[in-house]
Protein backbone atom coordinates (compact mmCIF):
# COMPACT_ATOMS: atom_id res chain seq x y z
CA UNK A 1 0.00 0.00 0.00
CA UNK A 2 3.04 2.29 0.06
CA UNK A 3 3.07 5.01 -2.55
CA UNK A 4 4.21 4.25 -6.04
CA UNK A 5 5.16 7.91 -6.46
CA UNK A 6 8.87 8.22 -7.10
CA UNK A 7 9.50 11.61 -5.54
CA UNK A 8 12.80 13.41 -5.11
CA UNK A 9 13.80 13.50 -1.45
CA UNK A 10 15.79 15.98 0.61
CA UNK A 11 18.01 16.12 3.67
CA UNK A 12 17.24 19.44 5.40
CA UNK A 13 20.79 19.89 6.69
CA UNK A 14 21.81 21.28 3.32
CA UNK A 15 19.32 24.14 3.29
CA UNK A 16 20.11 24.72 6.97
CA UNK A 17 23.78 25.34 6.21
CA UNK A 18 23.08 27.43 3.12
CA UNK A 19 20.58 29.62 4.93
CA UNK A 20 22.96 30.29 7.81
CA UNK A 21 25.66 31.43 5.40
CA UNK A 22 23.17 33.67 3.60
CA UNK A 23 22.08 35.18 6.91
CA UNK A 24 25.61 35.62 8.18
CA UNK A 25 26.54 37.58 5.07
CA UNK A 26 23.71 40.01 5.72
CA UNK A 27 24.01 40.26 9.48
CA UNK A 28 27.28 40.19 11.36
CA UNK A 29 25.52 39.40 14.61
CA UNK A 30 24.76 35.87 13.40
CA UNK A 31 27.07 33.32 15.05
CA UNK A 32 27.02 29.53 15.28
CA UNK A 33 27.90 27.54 18.39
CA UNK A 34 28.52 23.79 18.20
CA UNK A 35 30.02 20.75 19.92
CA UNK A 36 32.62 19.05 17.70
CA UNK A 37 29.79 18.84 15.17
CA UNK A 38 31.08 21.03 12.35
CA UNK A 39 31.01 18.17 9.85
CA UNK A 40 27.81 16.50 10.98
CA UNK A 41 26.05 19.89 10.98
CA UNK A 42 27.33 20.57 7.47
CA UNK A 43 29.09 23.72 8.70
CA UNK A 44 32.45 23.41 6.93
CA UNK A 45 31.55 26.10 4.40
CA UNK A 46 30.32 28.42 7.14
CA UNK A 47 33.59 27.89 8.97
CA UNK A 48 35.59 28.71 5.86
CA UNK A 49 33.77 31.98 5.27
CA UNK A 50 33.32 33.03 8.91
CA UNK A 51 36.03 31.28 10.94
CA UNK A 52 35.62 33.59 13.94
CA UNK A 53 31.88 33.26 14.02
CA UNK A 54 31.83 29.48 14.30
CA UNK A 55 32.40 28.74 17.96
CA UNK A 56 33.19 25.07 18.47
CA UNK A 57 33.41 24.49 22.22
CA UNK A 58 34.29 20.81 21.83
CA UNK A 59 32.32 17.95 23.31
CA UNK A 60 30.76 20.04 26.05
CA UNK A 61 27.05 20.64 25.55
CA UNK A 62 26.26 22.29 28.85
CA UNK A 63 29.03 24.79 28.27
CA UNK A 64 27.80 25.19 24.68
CA UNK A 65 24.37 26.42 25.81
CA UNK A 66 25.81 28.72 28.46
CA UNK A 67 28.22 30.21 25.93
CA UNK A 68 25.35 30.80 23.51
CA UNK A 69 23.38 32.57 26.24
CA UNK A 70 26.37 34.79 26.95
CA UNK A 71 26.78 35.59 23.28
CA UNK A 72 23.13 36.60 23.14
CA UNK A 73 23.75 38.82 26.13
CA UNK A 74 26.50 40.52 24.10
CA UNK A 75 24.09 41.31 21.30
CA UNK A 76 24.72 38.32 19.04
CA UNK A 77 22.16 35.98 17.53
CA UNK A 78 23.54 32.51 18.29
CA UNK A 79 22.40 29.47 16.35
CA UNK A 80 23.35 26.40 18.37
CA UNK A 81 23.85 23.36 16.17
CA UNK A 82 24.10 19.98 17.88
CA UNK A 83 22.71 16.47 17.55
CA UNK A 84 19.19 16.52 19.00
CA UNK A 85 19.65 14.21 21.98
CA UNK A 86 22.62 16.11 23.37
CA UNK A 87 21.01 19.48 22.82
CA UNK A 88 17.58 18.93 24.31
CA UNK A 89 18.46 16.27 26.85
CA UNK A 90 22.09 16.70 27.76
CA UNK A 91 21.80 20.40 28.37
CA UNK A 92 18.13 20.61 29.31
CA UNK A 93 18.67 22.55 32.50
CA UNK A 94 20.89 25.02 30.70
CA UNK A 95 18.21 25.38 28.02
CA UNK A 96 15.67 26.10 30.74
CA UNK A 97 17.66 28.37 33.04
CA UNK A 98 20.24 29.98 30.75
CA UNK A 99 18.14 30.42 27.61
CA UNK A 100 14.41 30.27 28.32
CA UNK A 101 14.29 31.91 31.71
CA UNK A 102 16.69 34.63 30.58
CA UNK A 103 14.67 35.07 27.40
CA UNK A 104 17.86 35.15 25.36
CA UNK A 105 17.36 34.97 21.59
CA UNK A 106 19.23 31.69 21.17
CA UNK A 107 18.11 29.42 18.35
CA UNK A 108 18.61 25.79 19.28
CA UNK A 109 18.92 23.68 16.15
CA UNK A 110 18.51 19.97 16.85
CA UNK A 111 20.29 18.07 14.11
CA UNK A 112 19.24 14.56 13.10
CA UNK A 113 16.23 14.44 15.42
CA UNK A 114 13.74 11.68 16.08
CA UNK A 115 15.02 8.24 15.21
CA UNK A 116 17.16 9.37 12.30
CA UNK A 117 20.27 7.96 13.97
CA UNK A 118 18.48 4.58 13.78
CA UNK A 119 21.13 1.95 14.47
CA UNK A 120 23.05 4.11 16.93
CA UNK A 121 20.26 3.37 19.35
CA UNK A 122 18.10 5.12 21.94
CA UNK A 123 20.93 7.18 23.44
CA UNK A 124 21.19 8.88 20.07
CA UNK A 125 17.48 9.14 19.31
CA UNK A 126 16.00 12.54 20.02
CA UNK A 127 12.43 11.49 20.61
CA UNK A 128 11.81 13.22 23.95
CA UNK A 129 12.46 16.75 22.69
CA UNK A 130 8.82 17.58 21.97
CA UNK A 131 7.84 16.67 25.53
CA UNK A 132 10.86 18.19 27.22
CA UNK A 133 10.95 21.47 25.36
CA UNK A 134 7.18 21.76 25.44
CA UNK A 135 7.41 21.63 29.23
CA UNK A 136 9.57 24.76 29.29
CA UNK A 137 7.86 28.09 29.05
CA UNK A 138 8.88 30.80 26.64
CA UNK A 139 10.47 28.65 23.96
CA UNK A 140 8.96 28.51 20.51
CA UNK A 141 9.10 24.89 19.38
CA UNK A 142 9.31 24.41 15.62
CA UNK A 143 9.26 21.19 13.65
CA UNK A 144 9.66 21.96 9.94
CA UNK A 145 8.44 19.41 7.43
CA UNK A 146 10.76 19.98 4.49
CA UNK A 147 13.53 22.24 3.12
CA UNK A 148 11.21 25.20 2.52
CA UNK A 149 9.92 25.17 6.07
CA UNK A 150 13.41 24.65 7.45
CA UNK A 151 14.57 27.76 5.66
CA UNK A 152 11.48 29.73 6.67
CA UNK A 153 11.92 28.68 10.29
CA UNK A 154 15.54 29.85 10.35
CA UNK A 155 14.72 33.19 8.74
CA UNK A 156 11.87 33.74 11.17
CA UNK A 157 13.96 32.73 14.21
CA UNK A 158 16.80 35.07 13.30
CA UNK A 159 14.39 37.98 13.65
CA UNK A 160 12.19 36.66 16.43
CA UNK A 161 14.35 37.96 19.27
CA UNK A 162 13.33 35.13 21.55
CA UNK A 163 14.34 31.56 22.43
CA UNK A 164 13.59 29.03 19.69
CA UNK A 165 14.07 25.28 19.41
CA UNK A 166 13.80 23.71 16.00
CA UNK A 167 14.45 20.34 14.45
CA UNK A 168 16.72 19.99 11.41
CA UNK A 169 15.82 16.73 9.69
CA UNK A 170 18.37 14.37 8.24
CA UNK A 171 15.90 11.65 7.22
CA UNK A 172 15.28 12.13 3.50
CA UNK A 173 11.84 13.51 2.75
CA UNK A 174 9.94 14.84 -0.25
CA UNK A 175 8.83 18.46 -0.43
CA UNK A 176 5.34 18.79 0.99
CA UNK A 177 4.92 22.52 1.42
CA UNK A 178 3.35 24.44 -1.48
CA UNK A 179 5.81 26.91 -3.00
CA UNK A 180 4.10 30.14 -1.95
CA UNK A 181 2.42 29.14 1.28
CA UNK A 182 3.30 31.47 4.15
CA UNK A 183 5.13 30.23 7.26
CA UNK A 184 3.05 31.56 10.10
CA UNK A 185 4.47 30.55 13.45
CA UNK A 186 1.70 29.23 15.68
CA UNK A 187 -0.61 28.53 12.77
CA UNK A 188 -1.12 25.06 11.32
CA UNK A 189 -0.72 24.59 7.60
CA UNK A 190 -3.87 23.01 6.16
CA UNK A 191 -2.69 20.70 3.38
CA UNK A 192 -6.08 19.08 2.71
CA UNK A 193 -9.52 20.24 3.75
CA UNK A 194 -11.41 16.92 4.14
CA UNK A 195 -14.49 16.37 6.31
CA UNK A 196 -14.47 12.77 7.60
CA UNK A 197 -11.24 12.39 9.49
CA UNK A 198 -8.25 14.59 10.37
CA UNK A 199 -4.60 13.61 10.23
CA UNK A 200 -2.47 15.89 12.38
CA UNK A 201 1.25 15.60 12.03
CA UNK A 202 4.59 17.32 11.86
CA UNK A 203 8.11 17.05 10.47
CA UNK A 204 9.10 14.10 8.35
CA UNK A 205 5.74 12.39 8.82
CA UNK A 206 3.84 15.02 6.85
CA UNK A 207 4.66 13.22 3.61
CA UNK A 208 3.47 9.90 5.02
CA UNK A 209 0.24 11.56 6.18
CA UNK A 210 -0.33 12.88 2.67
CA UNK A 211 0.23 9.42 1.20
CA UNK A 212 -2.17 7.95 3.72
CA UNK A 213 -4.78 10.58 2.91
CA UNK A 214 -4.62 9.71 -0.80
CA UNK A 215 -5.31 6.07 0.03
CA UNK A 216 -8.16 7.04 2.34
CA UNK A 217 -9.68 9.28 -0.35
CA UNK A 218 -9.57 6.33 -2.75
CA UNK A 219 -11.62 4.43 -0.18
CA UNK A 220 -14.12 7.28 -0.09
CA UNK A 221 -12.93 8.82 3.18
CA UNK A 222 -12.50 12.55 2.96
CA UNK A 223 -9.34 13.44 4.90
CA UNK A 224 -8.15 16.67 6.44
CA UNK A 225 -4.37 16.98 6.78
CA UNK A 226 -2.77 19.50 9.13
CA UNK A 227 0.95 20.16 9.26
CA UNK A 228 1.59 21.42 12.78
CA UNK A 229 5.03 22.91 12.25
CA UNK A 230 4.74 24.90 15.48
CA UNK A 231 4.23 22.71 18.51
CA UNK A 232 4.51 25.61 20.91
CA UNK A 233 2.49 27.81 20.68
CA UNK A 234 -0.07 25.33 19.39
CA UNK A 235 -2.78 26.29 16.88
CA UNK A 236 -5.79 25.52 19.09
CA UNK A 237 -8.22 26.96 16.59
CA UNK A 238 -7.25 24.52 13.85
CA UNK A 239 -7.39 21.62 16.30
CA UNK A 240 -10.83 22.59 17.59
CA UNK A 241 -12.11 22.99 14.05
CA UNK A 242 -10.84 19.47 13.28
CA UNK A 243 -12.46 18.13 16.45
CA UNK A 244 -15.83 19.62 15.66
CA UNK A 245 -15.90 19.34 11.87
CA UNK A 246 -14.48 15.82 11.38
CA UNK A 247 -15.32 12.55 13.11
CA UNK A 248 -11.94 11.79 14.60
CA UNK A 249 -8.28 12.79 14.77
CA UNK A 250 -5.19 10.71 14.18
CA UNK A 251 -1.93 12.29 15.31
CA UNK A 252 1.45 10.97 14.29
CA UNK A 253 4.91 12.05 15.38
CA UNK A 254 8.50 10.91 15.24
CA UNK A 255 8.64 11.29 19.00
CA UNK A 256 7.68 9.61 22.24
CA UNK A 257 3.92 9.91 22.66
CA UNK A 258 4.20 10.79 26.36
CA UNK A 259 3.79 14.55 26.36
CA UNK A 260 4.39 14.99 22.65
CA UNK A 261 2.32 16.37 19.80
CA UNK A 262 -0.54 13.89 20.22
CA UNK A 263 -0.70 14.66 23.92
CA UNK A 264 -0.70 18.38 23.20
CA UNK A 265 -3.58 17.97 20.74
CA UNK A 266 -5.42 15.76 23.23
CA UNK A 267 -5.13 18.39 25.94
CA UNK A 268 -6.94 20.86 23.71
CA UNK A 269 -9.51 18.36 22.49
CA UNK A 270 -10.39 17.00 25.92
CA UNK A 271 -10.90 20.40 27.42
CA UNK A 272 -12.92 21.96 24.63
CA UNK A 273 -14.42 19.39 22.30
CA UNK A 274 -13.86 15.72 23.22
CA UNK A 275 -13.60 13.54 20.15
CA UNK A 276 -12.12 10.18 19.20
CA UNK A 277 -8.36 10.16 18.74
CA UNK A 278 -5.56 7.79 17.84
CA UNK A 279 -2.08 8.87 18.91
CA UNK A 280 0.71 7.30 16.85
CA UNK A 281 4.34 7.66 17.78
CA UNK A 282 7.29 6.10 19.53
CA UNK A 283 6.27 4.13 22.60
CA UNK A 284 9.50 2.86 24.15
CA UNK A 285 13.29 2.66 23.73
CA UNK A 286 13.84 1.40 20.21
CA UNK A 287 15.41 -1.88 19.22
CA UNK A 288 18.34 -1.90 16.79
CA UNK A 289 17.35 -0.89 13.27
CA UNK A 290 17.47 1.78 10.61
CA UNK A 291 15.35 4.90 10.87
CA UNK A 292 12.78 3.72 8.34
CA UNK A 293 12.65 0.28 9.97
CA UNK A 294 11.96 1.96 13.31
CA UNK A 295 9.24 4.24 11.96
CA UNK A 296 7.40 1.19 10.67
CA UNK A 297 8.16 -0.70 13.88
CA UNK A 298 6.42 2.01 15.90
CA UNK A 299 3.29 2.01 13.74
CA UNK A 300 4.19 5.07 11.69
CA UNK A 301 3.93 3.31 8.35
CA UNK A 302 1.49 4.66 5.76
CA UNK A 303 -0.46 1.39 6.13
CA UNK A 304 -0.91 1.83 9.85
CA UNK A 305 -1.86 5.48 9.52
CA UNK A 306 -4.57 4.45 7.05
CA UNK A 307 -5.72 1.64 9.35
CA UNK A 308 -5.90 3.95 12.37
CA UNK A 309 -7.91 6.57 10.49
CA UNK A 310 -10.18 3.89 9.10
CA UNK A 311 -10.93 2.58 12.60
CA UNK A 312 -12.08 6.02 13.70
CA UNK A 313 -14.64 6.53 10.94
CA UNK A 314 -15.78 2.96 10.39
CA UNK B 1 35.54 -19.39 29.97
CA UNK B 2 36.84 -17.11 32.68
CA UNK B 3 39.06 -14.09 32.43
CA UNK B 4 42.50 -15.15 31.32
CA UNK B 5 44.29 -13.40 34.12
CA UNK B 6 46.82 -15.91 35.40
CA UNK B 7 46.75 -17.75 32.13
CA UNK B 8 48.47 -14.74 30.66
CA UNK B 9 50.89 -13.43 33.23
CA UNK B 10 52.64 -10.15 32.70
CA UNK B 11 56.32 -9.74 31.80
CA UNK B 12 56.27 -13.04 30.02
CA UNK B 13 57.49 -12.81 26.43
CA UNK B 14 55.33 -15.57 25.02
CA UNK B 15 52.34 -14.15 26.69
CA UNK B 16 52.93 -10.64 25.44
CA UNK B 17 53.26 -12.13 21.98
CA UNK B 18 49.97 -13.93 22.50
CA UNK B 19 48.30 -10.63 23.39
CA UNK B 20 49.53 -9.02 20.19
CA UNK B 21 48.24 -11.98 18.20
CA UNK B 22 44.85 -11.63 19.85
CA UNK B 23 44.88 -7.90 19.10
CA UNK B 24 45.60 -8.53 15.41
CA UNK B 25 42.70 -10.99 15.26
CA UNK B 26 40.44 -8.50 17.01
CA UNK B 27 41.31 -5.79 14.51
CA UNK B 28 40.45 -8.12 11.65
CA UNK B 29 37.14 -8.90 13.32
CA UNK B 30 36.48 -5.16 13.67
CA UNK B 31 37.14 -4.43 9.98
CA UNK B 32 34.94 -7.30 8.88
CA UNK B 33 32.18 -6.38 11.30
CA UNK B 34 32.11 -2.75 10.20
CA UNK B 35 32.43 -3.56 6.51
CA UNK B 36 29.46 -5.92 6.74
CA UNK B 37 27.27 -3.47 8.66
CA UNK B 38 28.47 -0.51 6.57
CA UNK B 39 28.52 1.47 9.81
CA UNK B 40 30.82 1.94 12.76
CA UNK B 41 33.65 3.96 14.30
CA UNK B 42 36.77 2.28 13.04
CA UNK B 43 39.36 4.90 14.02
CA UNK B 44 38.57 4.81 17.71
CA UNK B 45 38.04 1.04 17.62
CA UNK B 46 41.61 0.54 16.48
CA UNK B 47 43.15 3.00 18.94
CA UNK B 48 41.45 1.31 21.88
CA UNK B 49 41.95 -2.31 20.80
CA UNK B 50 45.22 -2.94 22.66
CA UNK B 51 43.80 -1.39 25.82
CA UNK B 52 40.75 -3.66 25.67
CA UNK B 53 42.86 -6.73 24.88
CA UNK B 54 45.12 -5.99 27.85
CA UNK B 55 42.17 -5.67 30.19
CA UNK B 56 40.15 -8.66 28.98
CA UNK B 57 43.04 -11.06 28.33
CA UNK B 58 45.67 -9.90 30.77
CA UNK B 59 44.22 -8.12 33.76
CA UNK B 60 40.55 -8.40 34.63
CA UNK B 61 38.82 -11.07 36.66
CA UNK B 62 35.51 -12.12 35.20
CA UNK B 63 33.58 -15.20 34.15
CA UNK B 64 32.10 -14.77 30.71
CA UNK B 65 29.76 -17.70 31.29
CA UNK B 66 28.62 -16.13 34.54
CA UNK B 67 28.57 -12.46 33.59
CA UNK B 68 26.79 -11.37 36.75
CA UNK B 69 29.33 -13.02 39.06
CA UNK B 70 29.35 -10.64 42.03
CA UNK B 71 33.12 -10.47 42.52
CA UNK B 72 33.96 -9.62 38.90
CA UNK B 73 36.02 -6.59 38.03
CA UNK B 74 33.78 -3.99 36.43
CA UNK B 75 34.51 -2.67 32.96
CA UNK B 76 32.87 0.35 31.35
CA UNK B 77 33.57 1.53 27.81
CA UNK B 78 32.65 5.15 28.23
CA UNK B 79 33.46 5.91 24.58
CA UNK B 80 30.54 3.68 23.65
CA UNK B 81 30.71 4.49 19.94
CA UNK B 82 33.59 2.00 19.82
CA UNK B 83 31.25 -0.91 20.44
CA UNK B 84 32.61 -2.92 17.50
CA UNK B 85 35.95 -3.24 19.32
CA UNK B 86 34.24 -4.19 22.56
CA UNK B 87 31.98 -6.76 20.90
CA UNK B 88 34.92 -8.34 19.09
CA UNK B 89 36.79 -8.64 22.38
CA UNK B 90 33.76 -9.99 24.22
CA UNK B 91 33.13 -12.57 21.50
CA UNK B 92 36.69 -13.81 21.85
CA UNK B 93 36.37 -13.81 25.62
CA UNK B 94 33.38 -16.13 25.30
CA UNK B 95 30.42 -13.89 26.11
CA UNK B 96 28.74 -14.90 22.85
CA UNK B 97 29.53 -16.76 19.65
CA UNK B 98 32.02 -15.31 17.23
CA UNK B 99 29.72 -15.67 14.22
CA UNK B 100 27.16 -13.47 15.95
CA UNK B 101 29.41 -10.49 15.22
CA UNK B 102 27.69 -10.62 11.82
CA UNK B 103 24.56 -9.29 13.52
CA UNK B 104 26.26 -5.95 14.30
CA UNK B 105 23.66 -3.18 13.76
CA UNK B 106 21.23 -5.48 11.96
CA UNK B 107 17.48 -5.00 12.64
CA UNK B 108 16.52 -6.19 16.14
CA UNK B 109 20.10 -7.26 16.86
CA UNK B 110 21.55 -7.48 20.38
CA UNK B 111 24.69 -5.83 19.00
CA UNK B 112 23.52 -2.27 18.43
CA UNK B 113 25.66 0.69 17.48
CA UNK B 114 26.24 1.33 21.19
CA UNK B 115 26.53 -1.28 23.96
CA UNK B 116 23.25 -2.28 25.58
CA UNK B 117 23.20 -4.12 28.90
CA UNK B 118 19.56 -5.09 28.43
CA UNK B 119 20.62 -7.13 25.43
CA UNK B 120 24.12 -8.33 26.28
CA UNK B 121 25.08 -9.59 29.71
CA UNK B 122 28.55 -8.42 30.58
CA UNK B 123 27.91 -4.83 29.56
CA UNK B 124 27.82 -2.91 32.84
CA UNK B 125 26.46 0.38 31.49
CA UNK B 126 24.79 1.61 28.33
CA UNK B 127 27.06 4.27 26.92
CA UNK B 128 27.11 6.44 23.81
CA UNK B 129 26.43 9.94 25.05
CA UNK B 130 29.97 10.93 26.02
CA UNK B 131 30.82 11.70 29.63
CA UNK B 132 28.76 9.05 31.42
CA UNK B 133 31.21 6.23 32.08
CA UNK B 134 33.38 7.72 34.80
CA UNK B 135 30.55 8.78 37.12
CA UNK B 136 29.05 5.29 36.85
CA UNK B 137 32.52 3.85 37.49
CA UNK B 138 32.79 5.98 40.63
CA UNK B 139 29.54 4.40 41.74
CA UNK B 140 30.82 0.88 41.04
CA UNK B 141 34.02 1.56 42.97
CA UNK B 142 32.12 3.08 45.88
CA UNK B 143 29.79 0.08 45.87
CA UNK B 144 32.72 -2.34 46.01
CA UNK B 145 34.11 -0.47 49.02
CA UNK B 146 30.77 -0.47 50.79
CA UNK B 147 30.39 -4.20 50.15
CA UNK B 148 33.99 -4.73 51.30
CA UNK B 149 34.94 -6.42 48.05
CA UNK B 150 38.36 -6.27 46.45
CA UNK B 151 37.17 -6.14 42.86
CA UNK B 152 38.30 -3.24 40.69
CA UNK B 153 36.56 -0.90 38.26
CA UNK B 154 38.11 0.03 34.91
CA UNK B 155 36.70 2.85 32.78
CA UNK B 156 37.97 3.54 29.27
CA UNK B 157 37.50 7.12 28.10
CA UNK B 158 38.07 8.96 24.84
CA UNK B 159 40.31 12.00 25.08
CA UNK B 160 37.81 14.20 23.25
CA UNK B 161 35.26 12.86 25.68
CA UNK B 162 37.18 14.49 28.53
CA UNK B 163 35.85 17.83 27.33
CA UNK B 164 32.57 16.87 29.01
CA UNK B 165 32.42 18.44 32.46
CA UNK B 166 30.78 15.40 34.04
CA UNK B 167 34.16 13.64 33.92
CA UNK B 168 35.72 16.28 36.11
CA UNK B 169 32.88 16.13 38.62
CA UNK B 170 33.57 12.40 38.90
CA UNK B 171 37.35 12.84 38.96
CA UNK B 172 37.09 15.36 41.77
CA UNK B 173 34.94 13.08 43.87
CA UNK B 174 37.00 9.94 43.22
CA UNK B 175 40.13 11.81 44.28
CA UNK B 176 38.45 13.18 47.35
CA UNK B 177 37.18 9.73 48.36
CA UNK B 178 40.52 8.07 47.51
CA UNK B 179 38.85 5.42 45.38
CA UNK B 180 41.94 3.29 44.94
CA UNK B 181 39.89 0.50 43.37
CA UNK B 182 39.09 2.71 40.39
CA UNK B 183 41.17 3.06 37.24
CA UNK B 184 40.49 5.37 34.30
CA UNK B 185 42.26 4.73 31.02
CA UNK B 186 42.25 7.60 28.55
CA UNK B 187 42.62 6.58 24.92
CA UNK B 188 44.82 9.55 24.05
CA UNK B 189 44.73 9.44 20.26
CA UNK B 190 44.59 13.25 20.02
CA UNK B 191 41.71 13.25 17.53
CA UNK B 192 38.01 13.71 18.14
CA UNK B 193 35.14 13.65 15.63
CA UNK B 194 35.93 16.68 13.52
CA UNK B 195 39.50 17.73 14.35
CA UNK B 196 42.42 17.35 16.74
CA UNK B 197 41.65 17.66 20.45
CA UNK B 198 44.33 20.31 20.90
CA UNK B 199 42.85 22.37 18.06
CA UNK B 200 39.32 22.08 19.40
CA UNK B 201 39.48 22.36 23.18
CA UNK B 202 42.95 21.48 24.41
CA UNK B 203 43.49 18.90 27.14
CA UNK B 204 47.21 19.15 27.83
CA UNK B 205 48.86 18.97 30.26
CA UNK B 206 46.60 16.02 30.86
CA UNK B 207 48.43 14.04 33.58
CA UNK B 208 48.79 17.23 35.66
CA UNK B 209 45.06 17.80 35.52
CA UNK B 210 44.34 14.38 37.00
CA UNK B 211 47.11 14.70 39.62
CA UNK B 212 45.65 17.97 40.80
CA UNK B 213 42.38 16.10 41.35
CA UNK B 214 44.13 13.59 43.64
CA UNK B 215 44.87 10.78 41.19
CA UNK B 216 48.03 8.85 40.42
CA UNK B 217 48.66 9.50 36.73
CA UNK B 218 50.76 7.38 34.36
CA UNK B 219 51.56 8.28 30.78
CA UNK B 220 52.56 5.40 28.53
CA UNK B 221 52.38 3.86 25.07
CA UNK B 222 48.85 2.55 24.67
CA UNK B 223 49.98 -0.02 22.13
CA UNK B 224 52.67 -1.53 24.39
CA UNK B 225 51.24 -4.48 26.29
CA UNK B 226 54.02 -4.70 28.82
CA UNK B 227 53.65 -1.06 29.84
CA UNK B 228 49.87 -1.36 29.94
CA UNK B 229 49.83 -4.53 32.04
CA UNK B 230 52.36 -3.27 34.53
CA UNK B 231 50.29 -0.26 35.48
CA UNK B 232 46.88 -1.89 35.09
CA UNK B 233 47.76 -4.72 37.40
CA UNK B 234 49.75 -2.76 39.98
CA UNK B 235 48.63 -2.96 43.62
CA UNK B 236 46.37 -0.33 45.18
CA UNK B 237 48.14 2.85 46.28
CA UNK B 238 45.49 4.69 48.23
CA UNK B 239 44.50 6.82 45.24
CA UNK B 240 42.50 6.29 42.05
CA UNK B 241 44.77 5.72 39.04
CA UNK B 242 44.60 7.08 35.54
CA UNK B 243 46.54 5.87 32.53
CA UNK B 244 47.03 8.40 29.76
CA UNK B 245 47.53 5.84 27.01
CA UNK B 246 49.13 7.50 24.00
CA UNK B 247 47.59 5.81 20.99
CA UNK B 248 47.18 6.20 17.26
CA UNK B 249 43.65 6.56 15.96
CA UNK B 250 43.23 3.88 13.29
CA UNK B 251 46.31 1.98 14.59
CA UNK B 252 47.26 -0.97 12.41
CA UNK B 253 46.06 0.11 8.97
CA UNK B 254 48.20 2.63 7.07
CA UNK B 255 45.45 4.52 5.29
CA UNK B 256 43.32 4.82 8.43
CA UNK B 257 46.01 5.83 10.92
CA UNK B 258 45.74 9.39 12.19
CA UNK B 259 43.14 10.50 9.65
CA UNK B 260 40.29 12.39 11.22
CA UNK B 261 37.79 11.38 8.52
CA UNK B 262 38.15 7.74 9.58
CA UNK B 263 36.36 8.52 12.84
CA UNK B 264 33.34 6.89 11.27
CA UNK B 265 34.16 6.17 7.67
CA UNK B 266 33.42 2.69 6.36
CA UNK B 267 35.99 0.76 4.31
CA UNK B 268 35.09 -0.11 0.72
CA UNK B 269 35.44 -3.71 -0.44
CA UNK B 270 38.97 -3.05 -1.76
CA UNK B 271 39.98 -1.14 1.35
CA UNK B 272 38.72 -4.04 3.42
CA UNK B 273 40.99 -6.45 1.58
CA UNK B 274 43.92 -4.08 1.93
CA UNK B 275 43.26 -3.58 5.66
CA UNK B 276 43.11 -7.29 6.33
CA UNK B 277 46.33 -7.78 4.39
CA UNK B 278 48.11 -5.22 6.52
CA UNK B 279 46.71 -6.62 9.74
CA UNK B 280 47.60 -10.19 8.83
CA UNK B 281 51.25 -9.36 8.18
CA UNK B 282 51.72 -7.04 11.12
C1 LIG C 1 27.37 13.97 24.63
C2 LIG C 1 27.84 13.66 23.25
N1 LIG C 1 28.14 14.66 22.40
C3 LIG C 1 28.53 14.38 21.14
C4 LIG C 1 28.61 13.08 20.71
C5 LIG C 1 28.98 12.76 19.26
N2 LIG C 1 30.29 12.11 19.18
C6 LIG C 1 30.44 10.76 19.04
S1 LIG C 1 32.02 10.25 19.05
C7 LIG C 1 32.59 11.85 19.16
C8 LIG C 1 34.06 12.13 19.23
C9 LIG C 1 34.70 11.44 20.39
O1 LIG C 1 36.06 11.71 20.46
P1 LIG C 1 36.98 10.88 21.44
O2 LIG C 1 36.37 10.87 22.80
O3 LIG C 1 38.35 11.43 21.35
O4 LIG C 1 36.87 9.39 20.88
P2 LIG C 1 37.76 8.63 19.82
O5 LIG C 1 38.58 9.65 19.08
O6 LIG C 1 38.64 7.73 20.60
O7 LIG C 1 36.85 7.87 18.93
C10 LIG C 1 31.51 12.74 19.21
C11 LIG C 1 31.64 14.22 19.29
C12 LIG C 1 28.27 12.07 21.62
N3 LIG C 1 28.30 10.77 21.30
N4 LIG C 1 27.91 12.39 22.89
Amino acid sequence: MTSSLQQETFDCRKIFAETLIELARQNERIVVVCNDSVGSSNLNDFKKEFPDRLINVGIAEQNMIGVAAGLANSGFIPFVSCAGPFLSGRALEQVKADVAYNMYPVILCAQSPGVSYGELGPTHHSIEDFSWIRALTDITLLSPADPKQTKDAILWAAKANKPVYMRVNRFKIPKTTPEHSPFEVGKALVLKKGKDVTLITTGILVSRALEASSILEEQGISTRVLNIHTINPLDKEAILAAASETRGIVTMEEAITTGGLGAAVAEVVVEHHPTKMRILGVSHFAPTGSASFLLDHFGLSVENIVKSAYELVR
Amino acid sequence: MTGMQGVLGKNDKDRLLKLSQIAAEIRIDIVNTIAAAKMGHIGGDFSVTDILVSLFFGVMNYKSQEPHWADRDRFILSKGHCSAALYSVMAKAGYFKHEQLGEFMQPLSFLGGHPNRRKLAGIEANTGPLGHGLPIGVGCATGAKLAKKTCRTFVVLGDGELQEGSNWEAAMYAGHRKLENLMAIVDRNRLQQGAGTEDTNALDPLPDKWRSFGWDAYELDGHNFQELLEVMDAPFTGKPKVIIANTIKGKGVSFIENRVEWHHKVPSAEQNVQAIKELTHS
